[in-house]
């Protein structure tokens, strides 16, 4: 039987990132995935690639995700030099809408707050109304204010998944799919995977199994506390480019069409649309650019989001089986630059070493005061 | 290559398709009544730019999308035509940022002769 370097547990973009990386560090990589009807947040998600917000009380995210902001030109010209697949990476900053000076206030105090726990450079700057006109022509006078991050952008993601796969297996990857792991065993040193209808050995092990990580996590002596929080999308039809920035609830492909989304529901295992939420999608887009109104909406869905207690990522490497590694993120796209780059040098190492402490899941054990 | 049956005797209205006018029985669709008159592509797509013309007739596969009454991005399959209804082929993406322009004035030269 065939060992390999490392197994990764899941096919999405978080497993396809690490799996990227290992294979562009001479790994032999195998990915097992499940099938077509696993849920997929990586079939799902707005393909924002976006530092604004991120990490407030946990600096360490806020300086990950923008370590993997600034490595994503790097990821998206290495997918296109192995693939040709261009995955549309434009990093213009990003725009958050104000409809009231609440939101605004509040908003400015979150940036504020990053920026003095994370460093300087996680810089905003707030726009006044004439300022969010002047570069949005269409906008509304609903929208009193915007704070613009330079370091926001975005991608197709869709293009991220197949150029991330197909680079993975151009560097001699090896994808296997419906392979649903149902055990994990630690051989000290190396790993035995049980699927439902092969077994295959590894000296290490990654689990990006999604919302299936924490089902598999105890395997290897790791807690993966993660749940579903469903996001529902609506996207137009292609209309002529009028949106150059990303914002963070709408945005315009490379091809035209806008997508809208940023609904969060914890409702379980369930990712089907509801009227009532597209409902309000279309109106507060149709308020912030009412032209909009007239446009037509030609698909929507939901998709899972993989959240940890705090939202921010799970990092770790097993203390009792060494060589098992866990990840829980639900920024795939954002964090795919640094997932292809430090993470996977890191677990290509054989190590996460103190960089990742702060990620680690022990932060949820704190006992509640009494 | 469509043809209505010769003993059609339903009444007629007149729809305008870039600037032609074409005769149609009440209650067909504009998608029918496009494709009877045998006017080729109707659309031209927002990426590539390719000609499309109706495909699925009922409503799914939005390559039927067409210009009326200045309104773009309507499925002609999904549509009964109306006397007077000027149609226009729809060119790629519509545009968003000029919504007060007359969209009457996108021009085609795919109209069959």
């Amino acid at each position: 039987m065939k060992q390999y370097d490392t197994i990764v547990v899941g096919g999405g973009l978080v497993g396809s990132s690490i799996a990227y990386g290992l294979t562009k560090r001479d790994q032999s990589v195998l990915i097992l995935d499940q099938g077509d009807i696993a849920f997929r947040a990586s079939r799902g998600n707005f393909g924002l690639v976006w530092v604004q917000g991120k990490g407030g009380g946990m600096p360490a995210y806020s300086q990950w995700s923008l370590q993997s902001a600034r490595a994503w030109p790097e990821l998206a010209a290495s997918i296109q030099e192995d693939t040709g697949i261009d995955v549309d990476l434009h990093q213009p900053g990003g725009i958050h809408f104000f409809l009231n000076e609440k939101e605004r206030d509040n908003r400015d105090r979150l940036l504020k707050n990053i920026s003095n726990a994370a460093g300087s450079e996680f810089c905003h700057e707030l726009l006044d109304q004439k300022a969010v006109r002047d570069l949005f022509p269409l906008v509304s006078d609903a929208v009193i204010g915007a704070a613009s991050s330079p370091h926001d952008g975005a991608c197709n993601s869709l293009r991220l998944f197949r150029g991330l796969h197909a680079g993975f297996q151009r560097r001699g990857g090896t994808y296997e799919s419906n392979q649903t792991v149902v055990d994990i065993q630690f051989q000290n040193p190396g790993f035995m995977v049980k699927t439902q209808s092969d077994t295959f050995t590894s000296a290490r092990i990654v689990l990006a199994a999604g919302l299936g990580t924490r089902e598999l996590a105890p395997k290897v002596g790791l807690n993966a506390p993660v749940s579903p929080l469903k996001g529902q999308i609506m996207v137009t039809a292609k209309v002529k480019p009028f949106l150059h920035r990303p914002t963070h609830f709408l945005r315009q492909t490379d091809e035209g069409g806008v997508i809208i989304g940023e609904s969060k529901e914890d409702v379980g295992f369930d990712d089907r649309t509801t009227p009532s939420v597209m409902h309000a999608l279309a109106k507060r887009a149709g308020l912030i650019f009412p032209m909009l109104r007239d446009v037509n909406v030609v698909r929507t869905w939901g998709a899972l989001r993989v959240m940890t207690p705090d939202g921010a990522p799970v990092y770790k490497h097993s203390e009792t089986c060494p060589g098992a590694f866990i990840t829980c993120v639900h920024s795939g796209v954002t964090l795919a630059g640094a997932h292809a780059g430090p993470l996977a040098e890191a677990i290509a190492n054989g190590d996460l070493g103190d960089f990742y402490k702060p990620f680690h899941p022990e932060r949820f054990n704190v006992p509640k005061a009494a | 290559m469509f043809q209505r049956p010769l003993e059609d005797s339903r009444e007629t209205v007149t729809i305008v398709f870039e600037g032609i006018p074409i005769s149609v029985p009440v209650g067909e669709t504009v998608a029918n009544a496009l494709i009877i008159a045998n006017v080729g592509p109707t659309r031209t797509t927002p990426v590539s730019g390719a000609p499309r013309s109706a495909y699925c007739l009922m409503g799914v596969c939005f390559e039927c999308l067409v210009v009326i009454d200045g309104k773009p991005d309507q499925q002609s399959c999904m549509v009964i035509v109306r006397e007077g209804m000027t149609i226009h082929c729809q060119q790629g993406a519509t545009d968003v940022t000029d919504v007060t322009t007359d969209v009457t004035d996108v021009t085609t030269s795919e109209v069959a002769s």
